[in-house]
């Protein structure tokens, strides 16, 4: 679930408000959002894909919630890591260009769906 | 309350996932003003964004071609119609020649070949996001529909809630696509969230059938506490019971039987153990990307480090169930209402079976194309009649009842009839009865007034959506007794050549249900 926005880091623009599928900040332009329903959170870590100030944390865990320290996780190189995964910070190169997707069936025993 | 946005335009598009981009840029090419309302966003919701998906790329190579037909009818359950699995080869082959041309990287290999069987879900939603708005479509984010609109003529529009502002929208539009993909009963599958059945609930208030709702049995493998459902790298893990029986060992079909009774169990763990060099871990990196994130964030080495795992409840998102298609274009039988993706019924081109080969993502590009193109044509004959457009829904919507749904309640009642393995992964006859009385029982609660607020109007939307589907599924399952394709009944293991047939439903206070021949 998510478990951080930065306000140190965050430019107040808007966008994980917007792109959140499960509509979980409230905040408008300009502002620090602020998470308002986390229990609806899906754990999709689509905003911070889509937070170009790596200001946002999603933890990996579904169903609860958990403590986070952001100078830790800023330390351990987690924040922005899913945006520069893809490769969406300027300058990277996107994770579809790298996709070794088809070449898997070369260490695969068998394919299967999904 | 604000005034009600009112907006007219040829075809209006609910959802924004692949179906729903497709069918809006369909539509747009082919002329149309196009509306596409999202729950979410179009970019980041529904059950490919966040991941990705295996497509089915197969040169126009006519035994190629043959050979995945017939290996589709038989895994189908002989439900499938030929003519429509070629119609899927063929316009995805197509479709994904037009992703690259518009900007996705695909990779090549040796001989300069693009490799075009995977999409990364974030970059290629990004991309479908750009490309509908170029071709000059409206896109309404964070705009659930609840309510289709019609008249004598058939459907002409919907309404539905901005969640930023609370404001009502309206669309008027002679033709209607549902592309609100399947439903997963909120059981937190990668993406699966927003996919709480809303359209089966809005076409069949129209009076559209559904058909294939047995289909509906499938489950995601993640970590025990993570959402990360996407199964692919699990063929390369070692997978254990609680008392250390080797469930799987990396050397062929993931057997689910086995390892949903394992869960019955105790915990079962895996360990990616198969990829046991640093190239093998480094092409699996960069392959499936998303399926390591859980385990980096929580320190973890998946290839050396055994990880709890589970099944979540993926309902007719990865089946094959949906909303009956009767024509080439996606028709519903209700005039004026088309049907994509998952909120389809998939039978026509999978038969009784989605997993597999990665037919539902090629299916969301081409059956959104055709409703898309088809429902502009049908706005162009059609667009000038006048309308006396009245909503036809109720549950969840209003009510003459003085109580208000309780929507956790509702919800946590109508996942204990679906969510568990013992109701949809081992189906019996008796477990499944007492689960549709249950959920039939569900049914007068969604009937009483929606909970305030954006998010109480949306959520009792939602949670009637979800005891409807539930009831659609229950009662075709159990109306198949047999087993066939992805739908098993303990009582009857094996196929029956009698019930070669599909199973359609009508109706919500009476779900009645007829079967249909297989067109040859
Ligand atoms: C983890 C996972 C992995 C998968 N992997 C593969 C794969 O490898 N290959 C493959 O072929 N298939 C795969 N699938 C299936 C594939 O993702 C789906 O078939 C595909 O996403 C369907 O597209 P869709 O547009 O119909 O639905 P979705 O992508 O689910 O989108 C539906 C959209 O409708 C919106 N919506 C819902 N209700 C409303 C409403 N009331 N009003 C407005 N909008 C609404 C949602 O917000 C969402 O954006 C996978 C599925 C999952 C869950």
């Amino acid at each position: 679930m998510i478990e951080l926005v930065s306000d140190s880091r965050c430019t107040g623009c808007g966008i994980c408000v917007k792109v959140c599928p499960t509509n979980v900040f409230d905040g408008a332009v300009g502002e620090v959002p602020v998470i308002a329903r986390q229990g609806d959170c899906q754990t999709c870590f689509m905003c911070e894909a889509y937070c170009p100030a790596d200001a946002l944390y999603v933890s990996p865990l579904a169903d609860e919630t958990e403590h986070v320290d952001e100078d830790a996780l800023a330390e351990a190189g987690l924040l922005g890591s899913w945006r520069s995964r893809l490769g969406w910070h300027k300058g990277q190169t996107r994770l579809a260009a790298i996709d070794t997707t088809p070449f898997l069936h070369r260490v695969e025993p068998v394919r299967l769906d999904g | 309350m604000t005034a009600r946005n009112v907006r007219d335009a040829d075809v209006l598009v609910l959802g924004g996932g692949p179906a729903g981009a497709w069918a809006a840029w369909s539509a747009a090419s082919h002329g149309a003003r196009v509306v596409l309302a999202d729950k979410g966003y179009l970019g980041s919701s529904g059950a490919t964004a966040p991941g990705g998906s295996n497509l089915l790329y197969l040169p126009p190579d006519a035994e190629l071609r043959e050979r995945a037909v017939a290996k589709r009818m038989a895994g189908g359950g002989e439900l499938s119609e030929a003519r429509w699995i070629h119609r899927v080869l063929d316009g995805v082959y197509e479709s994904l020649a037009l992703v690259e041309r518009w900007g996705y990287p695909f990779v090549r290999d040796e001989h300069g070949e693009p490799l075009r069987n995977h999409l990364q879900g974030p970059e290629y939603m990004r991309l479908m996001r750009r490309v509908v708005r170029r071709a000059g479509v409206t896109v309404l984010d964070q705009s659930p529909a609840l309510e289709l609109l019609a008249d004598r003529h058939g459907v002409g529009g919907a309404w539905g809630l901005d969640r930023l502002t609370g404001a009502e929208w309206e669309v008027r539009a002679p033709a209607v696509v549902l592309a609100t993909g399947g439903c997963a009963f909120l059981s937190k599958g990668l993406g699966c969230n927003v996919l709480t059945g809303d359209g089966l609930l809005m076409a069949a208030e129209a009076g559209a059938e559904l058909s294939g709702m047995e289909f509906s049995n499938s489950y995601g493998t993640s970590a025990r506490y993570s959402t990360v459902t996407r199964n692919r790298l699990l063929s390369m893990a070692t997978i254990t019971a609680a008392d250390g029986t080797v469930l799987y060992a990396g050397d062929g079909v993931l057997p689910r039987d086995a390892i949903a009774r394992a869960l019955l169990d105790g915990p079962v763990h895996a360990v990616l153990d198969r990829a046991d060099t640093a190239e093998k871990r480094a092409l699996l990196r960069t392959s499936h990307a998303v399926f390591f994130l859980p385990y980096d964030r929580r320190g973890i080495d998946p290839f050396t480090q055994p990880f709890p795992i589970t099944m979540r409840f993926e309902g007719t998102v990865r089946g094959t169930g949906g909303i009956r298609l009767v024509g080439d274009g996606c028709e519903t039988s209700v005039p004026g209402l088309y049907a994509a993706g998952d909120a389809a019924s998939r039978e026509r081109s999978h038969g009784g079976q989605s997993g597999g080969g990665a037919y539902n993502a090629s299916w969301a590009i081409c059956s959104g194309r055709w409703s898309g193109a088809a429902a502009a044509r049908y706005a162009a004959t059609a667009g000038s009649r006048a309308r006396r457009l009245a909503p036809v829904g109720a549950a969840g919507l209003r009510s003459g009842s003085p109580d208000t749904i309780d929507t956790a309640s509702v919800v946590a009642a109508v996942q204990r009839e679906t969510l568990p393995l013992e109701v949809s992964h081992f189906r019996s006859v008796t477990r499944l009865r007492r689960a549709l009385a249950a959920v039939d029982d569900l049914w007068p609660a969604v009937l009483q007034r929606p909970a305030p607020g954006v998010r109480g109007r949306v959520r009792s939307r939602e949670t009637a959506a979800m005891v409807a589907t539930a009831r659609w599924m229950h009662t075709a399952s159990l109306a198949r007794t047999e087993t066939r394709g992805m739908h098993r009944l303990a009582e009857h293991p094996a196929p029956d050549p009698a019930q070669r047939h599909r199973l359609v439903l009508t109706g919500l206070d009476r779900v009645s249900v007829r079967t249909e021949e297989v067109p040859a």
